[in-house]
């Protein structure tokens, strides 16, 4: 296996890390306080070419791959796990939907727009009623001349208010469950299509979350992504992508966690010396550093193998899963590590451990990764 | 127009610089490096130019394989193309400023852009040694009137404007004190300060294109020039360790401390 990143790659972290101490570090602070969408910044990076990394060169996207996604989202997420998710849900989720599974006809509608970050995506597979039984779904598309009538609603849908493209799943056929739901693309602004904003998250604050309703929606066929009835699997292959790049959120968190507890451990002096010198938190340290290279290590050989078309699922499921893992207990030490200062807003530690959270739970709960993970082993048993 | 700029590779900023126990160097292990700043700022410039007024701009290197990192950073910025002069070992301002002038007669550009001096040994020499060898003229310290915050900035207009005939180049320098507006006759040599410009970002579709950008190799040997350095470092020593600060519990003490211990007030 391959430890270096591949030239262009260094060349893309070395461009995103600049652009986030300037862009994104200074104010992260506030926008989590205010739960403020940074739209400004995310078209910025949309010209950087950051909201189209996966997508086709001919399409106006980068043309690059999986890792250089999980490169990506790891440097925005060291400072700003909100940003982050809006940037690995607008390329994993809704633009990758179109791009694998749409039409040519959708592909050149929406990529070069979804690529530019002139159009923001969303990805609508959750509901109020079910989450980790995603086949479990009630939103209908009823089939009404030459196109469909979808109704139902969706829940924690990210870029739900701000997306302007949104590729969600209905059931088509009941009877069929996971055989039964197809995809299909909407516009903001379609009579009956309506967003709610979700406020009060714990964590990811200025990622945007909303509940989309469905009532009464028409579109023409030309509006289904993949073939009828064929939605949830596709969603799984989705899924799976979706699942590396929330596993680099999570080690840019633990990543930005521990560089701050380092910072900070040796300014702060108790008992007469940096604290920094305690044996007791520089094994806390050690341990980030170390779980926190294993989670990367894990999440590039998923994405590896993904770029290079060999079976990744269960790789996906197990980097994801020990990667927000990881975040989640990194960032709690760097919490403990700045003592009554970490429980405050003045550190950014508090915030990065309420983004931690959301990694164990968004696209698939450690519960659901272990279930995957253990599925696979006792395959053909 | 065609534009020649340059990219140093230095020492990232960033890094923890330490320098030999013999004093013979600095420590090359676990450093990174960076493209000069002063020469970012330059690369931009140049494109900005080449954007307004059509053309293009040819970045140029000198050192080991290791500076087409930086040559293609230019090229993912924009840049059409690049030149590697491939030399491994010293070489003095002269010596770099000799290799430079080969490769502009070889290019024949309407104008050079450099930084004004790289970040790593500071000498601010090169520009004005390559306007001397080719006889041109020169403006270095290149800045601007507007801020880095004004829409001039954020649209890229270039601060180096062409006059109406396109035969000169007007410049604004920084001077003790303020700023000289200078008219240069092109072919000319800029030198590029601080507050030129705000340098892009090197977007991903740059990276991607930057991978098929040609990179000619040539050697001072090809170019003919020969680069035995005239100025030899001796030793290098680090700056003696400041003492930590100290916190005051109170505005008296400070006050205090400041009149009795620091006596500036
Ligand atoms: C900020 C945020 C952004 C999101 N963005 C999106 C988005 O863009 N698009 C989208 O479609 N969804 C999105 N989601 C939804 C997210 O994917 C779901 O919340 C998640 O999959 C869990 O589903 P649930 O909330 O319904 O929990 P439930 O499925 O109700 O789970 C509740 C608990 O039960 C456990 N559980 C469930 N089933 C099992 C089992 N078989 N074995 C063991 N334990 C089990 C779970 O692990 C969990 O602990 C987002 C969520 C959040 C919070």
């Amino acid at each position: 296996m391959e430890f270096d990143l591949p030239e262009s790659h260094r060349a893309l972290q070395s461009s995103l890390r600049d652009f986030c101490e300037r862009r994104v570090k200074p104010y992260a602070r506030e926008w989590d306080k205010d739960e403020k969408f940074p739209m400004e910044v995310v078209r910025e990076l949309g010209q950087l070419g950051v909201m189209g990394i996966l997508v086709s060169e001919d399409l106006g996207g980068a043309g690059m791959d999986a890792l250089a996604v999980a490169v990506a989202v790891e440097e925005i997420a060291r400072f700003d796990g909100s940003l982050a998710l809006t940037v690995a849900s607008h390329n994993g989720l809704g633009t990758s939907h179109v791009r694998v599974f749409g039409s040519d006809a959708q592909r050149a509608r929406y990529l070069p727009k979804l690529a530019s970050g002139e159009w923001l995506g969303a990805w609508g597979l959750t509901e109020p009623g079910s989450g980790s039984d995603a086949a479990g779904m009630r939103t209908t598309a009823v089939r009404k001349g030459n196109g469909w009538v979808l109704n139902g609603s969706k829940m924690f849908i990210t870029q739900g208010t701000v997306g302007d493209v949104f590729v969600v799943l209905a059931v088509t056929a009941p009877e069929k469950r996971q055989k039964g739901i197809t995809a299909f693309v909407l516009e903001k602004g379609l009579p009956g299509f309506s967003q709610r904003a979700i406020h009060g998250k714990l964590g990811m604050r200025s990622s945007d979350t909303a509940e989309l309703i469905l009532e009464n929606v028409e579109v023409p066929d030309s509006a289904r992504v993949g073939e009828l009835n064929h939605g949830f699997i596709d969603t799984l292959k989705i899924l799976d992508r979706g699942r590396i790049t929330i596993g680099a959120l999570a080690v840019g968190l633990a990543r930005g966690a521990l560089e701050e507890s380092v910072r900070y451990s040796r300014e702060r002096t108790a008992f007469g010396q940096a604290i920094g010198e305690f044996q007791g938190l520089r094994w806390m340290m050690a341990d980030m550093k170390t779980e926190l290279e294993a989670a990367r290590l894990l999440v590039h050989r998923a994405a590896r193998l993904a770029d290079a078309g060999q079976p990744y699922s269960k790789e996906a499921s197990m980097a994801k899963l020990f990667a927000s893992e990881v975040a989640t207990r990194a960032c709690g030490k760097a919490v403990q590590i700045h003592g009554g200062y970490g429980y405050t807003r003045e550190f950014p530690v508090e915030r990065y451990l309420r983004d931690a959270k959301l990694c164990e739970i968004g696209e698939g709960t450690s519960e659901i990764q272990r279930s995957i993970i253990a599925k696979e082993l006792f395959k053909g048993a | 127009m065609k534009i020649l700029v340059t990219a140093k590779r230095v020492e990232d900023p960033e890094s923890k610089i330490k320098v030999k126990p013999d004093g013979s160097g600095i420590v090359q292990e676990g450093l990174k490096y960076k493209i000069n700043p002063f020469d970012e700022i330059g690369v931009e410039e140049g494109l900005r130019l080449a954007a307004k007024h059509g053309g293009e701009v040819v970045v140029v290197s000198i050192g080991t394989k290791d500076v087409q990192e930086q040559l293609r950073h230019a090229l993912a910025m924009g840049a059409t193309r690049a030149v590697w002069v491939n030399h491994a070992g010293a070489l003095d301002q002269l010596g770099i400023a000799a290799l430079l002038q080969k490769v502009v007669e070889k290019e024949k550009p309407d104008l050079v852009v450099l930084g004004k001096q790289s970040i790593d040994d500071d000498q601010n020499q090169v520009g004005q040694y390559l306007a001397e060898f080719l006889g041109w003229g020169q403006a270095t310290f290149a800045s601007k009137v507007e801020s880095l915050e004004s829409e001039a900035e954020k649209n890229k207009v270039p601060a180096v404007a062409l006059t109406a005939d396109g035969k000169a180049v007007r410049v604004v320098r920084e001077v003790d004190n303020g700023l000289a507006t200078l008219e240069v006759q092109l072919p000319a040599v800029v030198t590029t300060d601080l507050r030129l410009n705000q340098p892009r970002y090197a977007s991903l579709p740059g990276i991607m294109k930057a991978k098929s950008k040609p990179i000619e190799e040539l050697t001072p040997e090809k170019l003919g020039v020969d680069v035995t350095p005239r100025i030899q470092v001796l030793k290098m020593s680090a700056p003696p360790a400041r003492k930590a600060g100290i916190k005051v519990p109170d505005v008296a003490t400070l006050v205090e401390k400041l009149h009795n211990e620091a006596k500036v007030v």
